[in-house]
């Protein structure tokens, strides 16, 4: 009988990998020979990661009790400021490298401040974090379009279009060279961070207890609103992340299309990962596998010739689904 | 006593090849009270559970006058006449009372819609059966514990209950609510009432009740009337052995004072409440629901802004804001509300007894949390608390509440305070964890430990503590020792009345 409650166990733990691995059969069957060349894995990985990385942020504010949709709306938002800050030094001549560190920096910091405000406003402000972001993402967007004039920014370095495309570690499997794009670099070792942190830190712990009950962690002496006010702020930097890594793709920021929807691929990755909506509890590495179903179901959707619109169909019906899985696992 | 109403045949219930209730016979008959005691775990609630549809038993039959019967839920049971008050109220806060009772079953009118006059009248009516003034528009949030009691009783007869399961009904109740509680179940009797009376108080189990059926590890070990048989026997049967003197010896506090409270003012909660804490010592915290003890306790942990007042530790001012404050201060709470603040069901035994202290635990260079040291310190609590769990991992809400609150109680001195408040320590666990944590905060005390021992049950505060300190209506009303540590001494300044003038 033991035995029965360590198989729960596992599924609770491998039960999203493993239907990964259902769906990565059924891909590989209905898009058969393409999905499985190495070019196309790359790219699903590859267009996985930018929301990918926003998804990481999300599953510290989801397991901390929170939500956050200002997500797509900041990233475009610092985006913008990014390569606003790095034009200006490119534009006077300045040196490429250093504008484009400036640039990054400038969305890594602006990222930060973004999530901050939404920190502040959630813990001092004491609004429910639905509310706060809800008005943030509309504040984010229509502030960026303002700026742009509903137009875009194009970045005026051909180098940081060209980190956009850039890859890493190429190796060799059967007769083509694969490497592995930057963005999926950087989402993997996020991932590896964060969960890291999750699982061995203070903070990683604290964070779990908040989202458990918050009256219960502010009586065992946790700092509840420092420890919320960091799940918005770290997701604020790694949106920085993300958009300076999108911004690089296109080498140019569309105002308005920038991270659109970016939210609800970002929550819908985490809640298939595993996370409870209702905070407490949740995996990082939960959510990479979320990620990488959305776009896997994406790209074999598109294989079999469905249209985009009944895609997204599909999508909405896979997270019903699996969260109703869950839930039934659950009693 | 009248003819048979329910009646239960060898009901057997296991979770994953565990028994937990093992061929359990009952018979109740109308216009009975029967009391149902026995340690946590024993089966009380599962037993309980079975009968009033919440649970099906692995085997075993239920008869409703003498016809057997498949209770399949909760509104099964309502339909068969069976009710369950349960321990952890159910209400729901935002609702008036009048909705409360009807909520699932709601008078409709005609039209289909809801029939609000009826439910109101008919609420109004079932309060005044009760004895009790009650707005039946009233919101449940402003209410008592004792109130919302009233309003969870009067949805059991909303009803037409014929059997009444009432689980540990007066832990949250002070003396004099308990004695209109029992004047109410008495007159319930009358009527020809069932009631099902489970509680951990053997006094009150044989004051009340008619009938007692102890129950140990599933089975039932004794079952007759009350009239043959004392409290401590009771005790006895509970848990198989002869139990020593409930209380352990008092330590002898040092003179030194180590913590003290001057002119603590919260407005609208506390009045000026002063209080020094010895080395060594338990000072009792006593007083009616609402005198304030646990607003005490609170703003002492920085959970409430006073308004003037000082904090005294070790002869030094202390500037208190939040709980974090206080346990860097060395002085730590044991919650009385031990779901809603105490500990994380969601979370395991470990994680839960490391929470307050976990900064002790990281220690490398990276301030990583140091699991190996964080398990070996949490088995050594498991073994020395007699927690029982099958692993450090289990989540905490598969413990029982004894169990829960050992590892409460953990959590509560992990990060080695030298002042331990702790709030009704006991509430809602069997008798020998009782014992153990009487015999833990004793130990501690012994190590030179202070402790402030808030309490309900004037038993164990009689029983534990050097001093009691009496707070009425959030003001001081008595500090008591020595002789004149009484029951009634107590209840005066609790009350402000003497007994014989309140009866």
């Amino acid at each position: 009988m033991t035995k029965v409650v360590a198989g729960k166990l596992d599924l609770e733990k491998y039960g999203s990998l493993l239907a990964l691995g259902v769906l990565f059969l059924l891909a590989t069957f209905i898009g058969w020979p393409y999905f499985i060349q190495p070019e196309n894995l790359i790219n699903v990985m590859r267009q996985s990661s930018y929301t990918g990385i926003i998804a990481l942020g999300m599953t510290f504010v989801i397991i901390s009790g929170g939500i956050d949709l200002s997500v797509g709306s900041m990233a475009a938002f610092v985006a913008s400021c990014g390569v606003i800050a790095m034009n200006s030094i490119a534009d006077k001549g300045g040196n490429e490298t250093l504008a484009i560190l400036f640039g990054v920096g400038i969305m890594i910091i602006a990222g930060f401040l973004s999530g901050a405000v939404n920190g502040l406003l959630i813990t001092k402000g004491k609004i429910v974090p639905f509310i706060v972001t809800l008005g943030t993402m509309s504040i984010f967007r229509y502030v960026s379009l303002q700026m742009a004039n509903a137009g875009e920014f194009a970045s005026h370095s051909q180098v940081f279009g060209n980190i956009g495309m850039s890859k890493i570690f190429s190796f060799r499997v059967g007769e083509s060279a694969i490497s592995l794009p930057t963005p999926v670099f950087v989402l993997l070792l996020l991932a590896a961070v964060l969960s890291f942190v999750l699982n061995n830190t203070r903070y990683g712990r604290y964070i779990c207890a908040v989202g458990s009950n918050s009256r219960v962690a502010l009586y065992s002496a946790v700092r509840v609103d420092r420890v919320r006010f960091w799940a918005y702020s770290i997701n604020g930097i790694v949106v920085g992340v993300s958009a300076a890594l999108l911004a690089a793709r296109f080498n140019t920021v569309s105002t308005p299309n920038f991270g659109l929807g970016f939210e609800l691929d970002a929550i819908a990755a985490v809640i298939i990962g595993g996370t409870a909506m209702a905070g407490g509890r949740g995996s990082v590495w939960g959510t990479i596998v979320g990620v990488f179903m959305l776009q896997i179901i994406q790209n074999m959707l598109n294989m079999a010739g469905l249209s985009p619109y009944l895609q997204g169909v599909v999508k909405g019906v896979v997270i019903i689904a699996s969260v109703y899985i869950q839930r039934q696992r659950q009693t | 006593m009248g003819e048979v109403v329910l009646r239960t045949e060898g009901i057997y219930k296991d979770f994953s090849g565990v028994a937990v209730l093992k061929d359990i016979n009952l018979e109740l008959r109308s216009g009975e009270i029967l009391g149902i005691i026995g340690e946590n775990g024993a089966g009380k609630s599962t037993l309980m559970k079975i009968v009033s549809g919440i649970y099906q038993p692995s085997s075993g039959r239920v008869f409703v006058d003498g016809k057997p019967v498949r209770i399949p839920d909760s509104i099964g049971a309502r339909r068969l006449g069976i009710s369950l008050v349960p321990q952890e109220f159910n209400l729901i806060r935002d609702l008036p009372v009048y909705n409360n009772v009807f909520l699932g079953s709601e008078l409709l009118t005609r039209a289909g819609l809801l029939d609000k006059q009826a439910m109101k009248d008919k609420t109004r009516a079932l309060l005044a059966r009760l004895g009790v003034s009650i707005d039946p528009e009233a919101r449940v949030e402003m209410m008592s514990s004792a109130e919302k009691q009233m309003v969870e009783i009067c949805k059991a007869l909303a009803f037409e209950s014929r059997v009444l399961i009432m689980d540990e009904p007066t832990t949250m109740l002070t003396k004099y609510e308990i004695e209109i509680l029992f004047r109410l179940v008495g007159e319930l009797r009358k009527a020809g009432m069932t009631i099902i009376y489970i509680s951990h108080k053997l006094k009150e189990v044989k004051q009340l009740c008619d009938r007692v059926v102890v129950l140990r590890d599933g089975a039932i070990v004794h079952d007759g009337p009350t009239s043959g048989i004392t409290a401590l026997e009771m005790a006895q049967k509970m848990v198989g052995r002869e139990l020593g003197s409930i209380f352990p010896p008092k330590n002898k506090p040092d003179d030194e004072v180590v913590f003290e409270a001057r002119g603590i003012t919260v407005p609208g909660v506390l009045e000026n409440i002063s209080f020094a804490l010895r080395k060594g010592e338990i000072l009792g915290l006593a007083g009616l629901v609402g005198a304030g003890r646990t607003e005490l306790a609170e703003t002492i942990l920085g959970l409430r802004k006073k308004s003037s007042g000082d904090l005294i530790k070790r002869g030094k001012p202390l500037v208190v804001n939040a709980p974090s404050d206080a346990v860097a201060a060395g002085i730590s709470y044991l919650s009385e509300d031990r779901q809603g603040s105490g500990i994380l069901t969601g979370f395991s035994v470990t994680r839960n007894v490391t929470l307050i202290s976990l900064g002790d635990y990281c220690r490398s260079f990276l301030r990583l949390i140091d699991k190996s040291s964080e398990r070996t310190k949490v088995q050594g609590y498991v073994d020395s608390f007699h927690i029982k769990t099958d692993n450090l991992e289990k989540r905490l809400e598969n413990l029982s509440g004894g169990n829960q609150q050992k590892v409460s109680l953990a959590k509560s001195i992990d990060t080695a305070p030298d002042v331990l408040i702790v709030d009704e320590p006991t509430r809602g666990v069997d008798v020998s964890a009782k014992h153990e944590i009487y015999r833990l905060i004793a130990d501690l005390v012994k190590g030179g430990i202070s402790c402030i021992f808030i309490s309900s049950e004037l038993e164990e505060i009689l029983g534990m503590c050097n001093r009691v300190l009496v707070l009425r209506e959030g003001k001081f009303a008595g500090l008591v020792e020595g002789e004149a540590m009484t029951e009634e001494e107590i209840m005066f300044h609790a009350t402000g009345v003497h007994e014989e003038e309140a009866t």
